[in-house]
């Protein structure tokens, strides 16, 4: 068994095991997860794969320990990831809070199935998407990618690890059952087409270094264990020292600025998808699997003249506020498709702020949309 | 003051982060004893500094990561271990301690601990055992002794205790030891050894908590706590591991119950791993 690093090349692969060679393209070298259908398939992935590249799988006794590890391996200096669904997105919860509090980078990769508890395991949905914005307790800023593809699923793992090697923050990828466990050409470019952002490290001396003193953008350098900085890191409200302060200035001054440096930063973190927005009617806006599933509903719409434009989030969190208020004022209606009753459009409705309706298009999950539905409402709002 | 002279005299203030002093801690607690003892034993065990990390979960004793200082982790209640765990693989060559208390190791840690030792993550474990909740105020523990009465077991603790060196040496710990707050020599030397352990050790050690434990069960003082475990500690290494629960007024055994060897968790997975092996599992399919 040759030592070979990431592959190079097109390959049929599913959304899981794409999410998996993105992470080990990325630079991702340890993995801690705990079984849960259906996100299973990326932890078989990397284990089978991080030994060939020279990294770390270990099957943690649950998801919370998973979480808690991968956060240890971050600060040990290497890229670390885990991946979950729903309930286990849910036991992880706690430590994604410790993550943004220690400024820990970390991927992790929910692939959300129908809920809520136990639910449909092995069917599609998209009931996570404020459990991944407000999960954990407490105030921070968070970032979500939402993949439409397999390979996607290998290009946005690549892009989540380096927003939050970036950011340092907890980067949640919010795939879906369909996206994951669909088969599709993926293609993975040669290592020195990629573009990897790599630790953001001091360059100060242990004894000039603060811990938590940001850099203009708000992010402060990182130094690994190891390394002779002897850091103290807590989850505790602290100064820039990474000394427990105890006081409503500290949490002020803290807390504010992990809200401000995702939020301050969301020209460089958003990335959305836009077709034909100019001079459209309608604008469907949505994201993963029912992005993909409303191409077919906006097609056909235009067939039959309607002018309707499509909005797809790639970036979730933070949300493309800003895009979307342009947008309102231009446009009859967003339309808003997504499997769950109406997450996301809630965020879209707060942007539009009674500048243009916004309509839901629910599903409880089990299955994706049926573009037919879609479609009229798509035509409804077009009226 | 075993009177050795030069020898004794260890320093270690180096080791504290004396600009966050004085520490929390209540008068007659156990814990600045326990956190001396172990500085002392990594002046002693001789590793470098900088490749040594301390992790630690919640309440008084996660405390202690704050106080030293190395790289130090303060984390969430009851995941010191699968942190230092992800520390460890992460970057092999460091010493990762896991300094925490009974009740955030063995309660809401529980799972993680007996996990731990059964892989033998090359990890060293110091759960500082006051039979009680000391941060949130007295509460029962998975610790506390049958009768004893905390702040939620008024009328006195129903629920057996966990014996802890039974439970991690049936989980597959590698190294078991025990010793009290006043033990403080044979802590010392212990966590010295633990701290050259490869594989899972993990020692336990009694501590007093007059401000909750000890006033709600009329034990005195921190003082009179440590004259209690004085007079009614017993040696016995290697002892039979069935018999060292704690009860409320039983003697309290101490000693090293364990030392055997056992591959790690980075043994076996190294031993996987290693393409000599790969192509030895090939041939036996043959």
């Amino acid at each position: 068994m040759a030592s070979h690093g990431p592959l190079v090349g097109e390959f049929f692969m599913n959304g899981d095991e794409a999410c998996a060679e993105g992470a080990i393209s990325a630079g991702c070298r340890f993995f801690a997860g705990y079984p849960i259908t259906p996100a299973t398939e990326i932890a078989e992935r990397m284990a089978e794969r991080l030994p060939e590249v020279g990294g770390t799988f270990i099957q943690m006794e649950d998801e919370i320990a998973s979480m808690a590890a991968i956060l240890g391996g971050s600060w040990g200096g290497v890229k670390s990831m885990t991946a979950t669904s729903g309930p286990g997105f849910s036991l992880m919860m706690e430590n994604i809070g410790l993550g943004a509090m220690m400024e820990t980078p970390c991927v992790v990769a929910d692939v959300q199935r129908a809920g809520p508890s136990t639910g449909l395991p092995t069917l599609t949905a998209q009931g996570d998407m404020m459990q991944a914005r407000w999960g954990s307790h407490g105030l921070y800023g968070i970032i979500a990618l939402s993949p439409s593809s397999p390979q996607e699923m290998f290009t946005l793992t690549i892009k989540a690890f380096n927003l939050s090697e970036k950011y340092r923050v907890p980067v949640l990828i919010m795939g879906d059952e369909s996206v994951a466990h669909m088969s599709e050409k993926v293609t993975i470019p040669p290592p020195e087409q990629l573009e990897i952002f790599p630790r953001r490290k001091t360059s100060l001396p242990p004894e000039e270094y603060l811990p938590y003193k940001p850099d203009a953008d708000l992010v402060p350098p990182m130094a690994n264990a190891g390394e002779g900085y002897f850091y103290h890191v807590t989850g505790l409200t602290h100064d820039e020292r990474g000394y427990p302060d105890m006081s409503a200035e500290a949490q002020q001054k803290l807390v504010r600025r992990l809200i401000d440096k995702i939020d301050l930063n969301k020209k460089d973190i958003i990335e959305i998808e836009e077709d034909q927005i100019d001079g459209a009617e309608v604008v469907v806006c949505s994201y993963g699997i029912s992005a993909r599933v409303a191409l077919l509903a906006v097609k056909a719409a235009r067939e039959e003249g309607v002018k309707v434009g499509m909005l797809r989030l790639i970036t979730v969190w933070p949300f493309p506020d800003e895009r979307i208020r342009q947008i309102a004022g231009k446009v009859k209606a967003f339309v808003v498709p997504e499997l769950n009753a109406g997450q996301i459009a809630l965020e879209v409705e707060r942007c539009v702020a009674g500048k243009a309706k916004t309509i839901l298009v629910p599903h409880m999950g089990g299955a994706v949309h049926d573009p037919k539905v879609i479609l009229e409402a798509i035509k409804k709002a077009a009226k | 003051m075993n009177g050795n002279g030069k020898d004794d005299h260890i320093e270690t203030g180096f080791l504290l982060r004396q600009d966050r002093l004085p520490h929390i801690w209540c008068p007659g607690c156990g814990l600045g004893t326990v956190l001396q003892s172990f500085l002392r034993a990594l002046v002693k065990s001789e590793l470098p500094l900088e490749k040594v990390a301390i992790v630690s979960g919640i309440g008084c004793t996660g405390r202690v990561a704050g106080y030293v200082k190395l790289d130090s982790f303060h984390t969430t209640h009851g995941r010191a271990i699968p942190f230092a765990t992800g520390l460890k693989l992460a970057n092999p060559e460091m010493k990762v301690v896991v300094f925490s208390g009974d009740g955030d190791l063995t309660s809401i840690g529980g799972n993680h601990l007996i996990h731990a030792a059964r892989r033998n993550m090359d990890l060293t474990v110091i759960c500082v055992n006051n039979f009680i909740y000391g941060m949130t105020g007295g509460q029962v523990a998975p610790t506390t002794p049958v009768n004893a009465r905390t702040s939620t077991s008024p009328l006195g603790n129903f629920e057996p205790a966990f014996n802890l060196p039974n439970l991690v040496t049936a989980a597959g710990a590698t190294y078991v030891a025990r010793w009290t707050a006043i033990h403080v020599r044979r802590l010392e030397n212990t966590m010295t050894e633990a701290l050259h352990k490869k594989g899972f050790s993990f020692v336990e050690v009694i501590t007093p908590c007059p401000t909750h434990y000890g006033r709600k069960n009329r034990q005195g003082s921190g003082l009179t706590q440590l004259k209690y475990y004085r007079d009614n500690s017993v040696i016995k290494h290697g002892a039979q591991l069935g018999e060292v629960g704690i009860g409320m007024t039983d003697p309290i055994t101490v000693g090293k119950f364990v030392d055997i060897e056992r591959p790690t968790f980075s043994d076996l997975q190294s031993r996987i791993r290693s393409p000599k092996t790969a192509a030895e599992v090939q041939s036996t399919k043959k």
